[in-house]
């Protein structure tokens, strides 16, 4: 990481150009399921930027600093879906002691987090892609903030798309959305142009 | 022998997790840009599964009911990291092209939810034949979508030229073409649904995965009860699997 420029560029090719969901296909499941309306499609984004952020740091950290001094890095995959599944149950838990109004807006989306494969899939790009502890940190943060801007598009199209009565039959429900999602992937894919 | 039989009839065809399911759609997506891909996920995911199917239900006397979520994560994700070190020392080509999905493969939801609804309630031989047809079922799904992806998008078969690659349609080898393909997959499953249904057959199971969104998703229950509480008991889960039969 050597300046601000590099900063930038990492966190614009971690959200845009390399979006989360649809370049690299992880966390289909709440992308499809929670993208119903913008408000909860928000709620969900901001769950996921948080735990996210916090699951890069804390699996950075285990792996500098544990993993890497006494050669286990094959161990990997198994701390790191252990370290984000406690880390989740944690955070639900403080945050429910600590920070009652934040728990109350991000508190139903928690538990959906740990089976969703980007938090995990961050974790081990980061390594995979030799990154240190800052810049998986900020990885982590554009990445989250990709699916963000993702669900919340997808979430504002479906509810235009709700009143539409023209779709053919066998097209109603998910396959519409999955081709509205095949559009907003192509219109991502332009993208690629400014890095 | 013929309840073995019944269970790799049942993952290729009855229950297939790609095709009737829908489940376990991220690695589906992402990794069938190739025939080849797609064949070698398959594989890879299949023997994770079988094996770890075996170990769960060998171990399903042991393993106690509050902590079963987290010791199933720790046998598949030992499993998969086994898979990746071979695949690491003799395919690295493979594991390359695959990178990333190799590791995701812990959270497929196809391999934790037929550990908790078969391995965990059944013996090892009919709990690793179930892995074996579930993961086969699984490898045919995906070697089909990257053979027609492939043939599209790039005119190859396998690798092989059919027709030059310009006439292809390059967008079915890249992200958005994955999208599509899965939407005329469901909408195709929808036509069928409707039809079997009109003939008063039992379409709960068609398209109960990841296609349908969460809302429908097989593993919703299971995914919400497994980082609510891990505390619902075994008699508890017999009582839902008996009110929702054959959902998982």
């Amino acid at each position: 990481m050597e300046s601000i420029k590099d900063m930038l560029l990492l966190l614009v090719g971690s959200s845009l150009v390399s979006n989360v969901v649809l370049s690299q296909f992880l966390g289909l499941c709440p992308f499809l399921g929670v993208s119903r309306k913008i408000k909860t499609a928000a709620g969900m984004g901001f769950a996921v930027i948080f735990v996210i952020t916090l699951a890069s740091a804390v699996a950075g950290v285990m792996y500098r600093f544990i993993l890497v001094p006494f050669d286990l890095t094959y161990l990997q995959t198994i701390v790191f879906i252990l370290v984000i599944a406690a880390l989740v149950q944690f955070v639900e838990m403080f945050l429910r002691k600590a920070v009652p109004s934040l728990y109350q807006a991000l508190g139903v989306y928690l538990p959906l987090i740990t089976t969703n494969c980007a938090v995990l899939g961050v974790a081990v790009s980061n390594v995979q892609k030799n990154y240190g502890i800052g810049t998986g940190i900020l990885n982590g943060l554009g990445t989250a903030i990709g699916f963000t801007i993702a669900i919340v598009i997808l979430a504002g199209i479906r509810e235009k798309m709700e009143y539409n009565d023209s779709v053919p039959g066998p097209f109603k429900g998910m396959p519409i959305v999955l081709l509205t999602a095949g559009l907003m992937a192509i219109a991502f894919w332009g993208f690629s142009g400014i890095l | 022998m013929n309840k073995c039989f019944e269970r790799l009839y049942n993952g290729l065809i009855k229950e297939n997790p790609t095709f009737v399911l829908t489940l376990g759609m991220c690695p589906t997506l992402a990794v069938t840009t190739s025939a080849i891909n797609g064949l070698g996920m398959g594989l890879t995911t299949a023997a994770v599964l079988a094996l770890s199917n075996l170990f769960i239900s060998l171990l399903r006397k042991v393993i106690p009911d509050k902590v079963r979520i987290p010791a199933f994560i720790v046998i598949v994700a030992s499993f998969v990291t086994m898979v990746q070190l071979l695949l690491e020392a003799y395919l690295p080509s493979l594991n390359a092209s695959l990178g990333i999905y190799i590791p995701l493969i812990v959270v497929n939801c196809i391999i934790l939810g037929r550990a908790e609804s078969f391995a965990y309630h059944n013996p090892a031989i009919v709990s690793l034949f179930d892995g074996i047809g579930m993961g086969l079922g699984f490898t045919v799904a995906l070697t089909l979508l990257g053979m027609f992806r492939e043939f599209i998008g790039s005119g190859s078969f396998f690798g092989i030229q059919v027709f030059p690659e310009d006439y292809g349609v390059t967008i079915f080898v890249l992200a958005p073409g994955a999208f599509f393909v899965l939407a005329f997959l469901v909408a195709i499953q929808n036509a069928i649904k409707a039809k079997l249904a009109a003939k008063g057959k039992d379409v709960s199971k068609i398209g109960s995965g990841c296609g349908a969104g969460c809302s429908r998703c097989a593993d919703k229950e299971f995914c919400n009860k497994a980082m609510n509480s891990y505390k619902t008991s075994k008699k508890e889960l017999k009582e839902r699997r008996g009110e929702d039969d054959g959902k998982y």
